[in-house]
């Protein structure tokens, strides 16, 4: 599995070969608070580099996920739509929302590291 | 209009807390803790809040101002024992709702608490009826702290002997730190607690000696899930001028006196909505699954028909389930009724619920 890479929006990418694992950063869930309900995309469904691919909510607000790269979708996380507190616990590990069949890796190599993505948000305080 | 701040302000930040704008003010959301925790904390234990920000509005008269405040509050205020308190609303000519609040009788007329974004609309509208020699002051020297939880009753009587003695929807003066405190035992989370009106200049103090005890406090996050599953209406979302009493399933807090005699704001209109029922009607709602169904969502019969729509929602900790309110035609707002409520374009199960999703334990 490579590194992961980040997005402003506040995801997060690992890569296995052509398959993208998507999830929300741990900043993310701090910006949200309590978890309570997740909708992850269905195996198939194509999307775009920045186009909504999951929602999130917590006890405050509801949030879509985009996703950062393009592609299809291979599988969502139900373990975390039946469980969305487990989202909080473990944002960056067990807790991914979806992953995708890319089709582009340029579209990866742009993404942030982790590095840049801490001084992102940083300089980009909620 | 300048952002205001409650007296608590830098002691909230310093608490950590979240702040947000709301109502004019700058409040506390949540603090450290989130608002899960916030919300079982209140319900377990007890939790503090400021609502310094709602309006403490005072009256003094005669006879006459009972009157006065009868044209436009459909409480019985003649036989409102003093220190008594009950939940009612300020009406407009067409049974609208201005505002909810609870008035209290004192020894020389009324307390009313009043929301903060209404209040000085209220005053306003209060004003038009009340006659020169009445007087009248929003009390902005006066903090409010409500006290909420199993443990509030345990922890107030340590420091102010003798609240545990109030029963619910009743009050009276307290001493404490050589200054009168005004207590009730009240509040909007369905759980046993009180709320404390004390001057800005004590209400430190207060909130050292309740965090000591382990009260946890509690932002408007917590306060919204905690007043939603108790099954109280928020105004601005549950409530506003176009509905009337009778619509928001709260005929309940028009006194029978009122209601047959009338004499107040709208009447004629609630009389007859009362004979004849209303054609839409406040209800809980519970989702079948997880999926929650927000403020606006629109509300669907099982066959498709539009029947209403989501006045407040939101996942309830203690239910550990999403729970909502909001309007639905009257033929469809019997207990158990299948409905289905559109959430981002797609269609979800769920069915009218009883209210409160929460049981209470008031003190009575």
């Amino acid at each position: 599995m490579s590194e992961k890479k980040f997005s402003k929006k506040h995801e997060w990418v690992s890569l296995d070969g052509d398959v993208a694992t998507v999830g929300i950063t741990k900043h993310a869930t701090e910006m949200l608070g309590d978890i309570v309900f997740v909708e992850v995309p269905d195996a198939g469904k194509a999307v775009e580099k920045e186009g909504q691919a999951a929602v999130v909510e917590s006890t405050k607000a509801a949030s879509d996920v985009y996703s950062p790269i393009s592609g299809e979708i291979t599988e969502g996380n139900k373990v975390i739509a039946d469980d969305p507190g487990s989202v909080n616990t473990d944002p960056e590990g067990a807790s991914w929302f979806f992953k995708l069949k890319i089709k582009d890796k340029s579209e990866y190599d742009s993404l942030m590291s982790k590095d840049e993505y801490d001084k992102f948000c940083k300089e980009n305080p909620s | 209009m300048e952002v205001q701040k409650t007296a608590l302000y830098n002691y909230h930040k310093n608490l950590g807390a979240k702040f947000v704008p709301f109502a004019g003010y700058e409040m506390p959301i949540q603090y450290k803790d989130g608002i899960v925790k916030e919300h079982i904390s209140t319900r377990t234990h007890a939790g503090f809040f400021d609502v310094s920000h709602m309006g403490q509005f005072f009256l003094e008269g005669d006879e006459t101002l009972i009157e006065s405040l009868e044209k436009i509050i459909p409480a019985d205020l003649k036989n409102l024992k003093i220190n008594h308190s009950k939940y009612s609303f300020l009406l407009n000519n067409e049974g609208g709702i201005i505002d909810d609040l609870i008035i209290t009788r004192t020894e020389k007329g009324f307390c009313i608490i009043l929301n903060a974004a209404c209040k000085e609309n209220d005053i306003k509208q209060i004003s038009q009826f009340l006659k020169k020699h009445h007087k009248h002051l929003l009390n902005n020297d006066l903090s409010l702290i409500a006290l909420q939880g199993p443990k509030s009753v345990e922890i107030l009587e340590k420091l102010i002997p003798g609240v545990a003695n109030l029963k619910f929807m009743t009050g009276n003066n307290f001493e404490y730190e050589g200054d009168n405190l005004y207590v009730t035992r009240s509040g909007y989370t369905g759980e046993d607690g009180f709320e404390i009106s004390i001057s800005n200049t004590k209400v430190e103090k207060l909130i050292d000696y309740l965090i000591s005890n382990e009260v946890k406090p509690i932002g408007l996050g917590a306060r919204d899930t905690l007043r939603l599953e108790a099954g109280l209406c928020l105004y601005g979302h549950d409530l506003n001028e176009k509905i009337n009493p009778v619509e928001a399933n709260l005929k309940w807090a028009i006194a029978k006196k009122r209601k047959e005699v009338g004499g107040f704001n709208g009447w004629e209109k609630i009389k007859n909505l009362l004979a004849k029922g209303s054609e839409k009607i406040r209800v809980g709602i519970k989702p079948d699954g997880k999926v929650i169904a927000r403020e606006n969502t629109k509300i669907f019969s099982s066959d498709n028909n539009e029947i209403g729509f989501v006045t407040s929602g939101t996942f309830g900790p203690s239910v550990n389930a999403p729970v909502a309110m909001g309007y639905v035609k009257s033929e469809f707002s019997e207990v158990g009724t299948s409905i289905q409520l559109e959430v981002r374009g797609k269609k979800y199960g769920g069915k009218i619920s009883e209210l409160p999703f929460y049981k209470k334990s008031y003190v009575k």
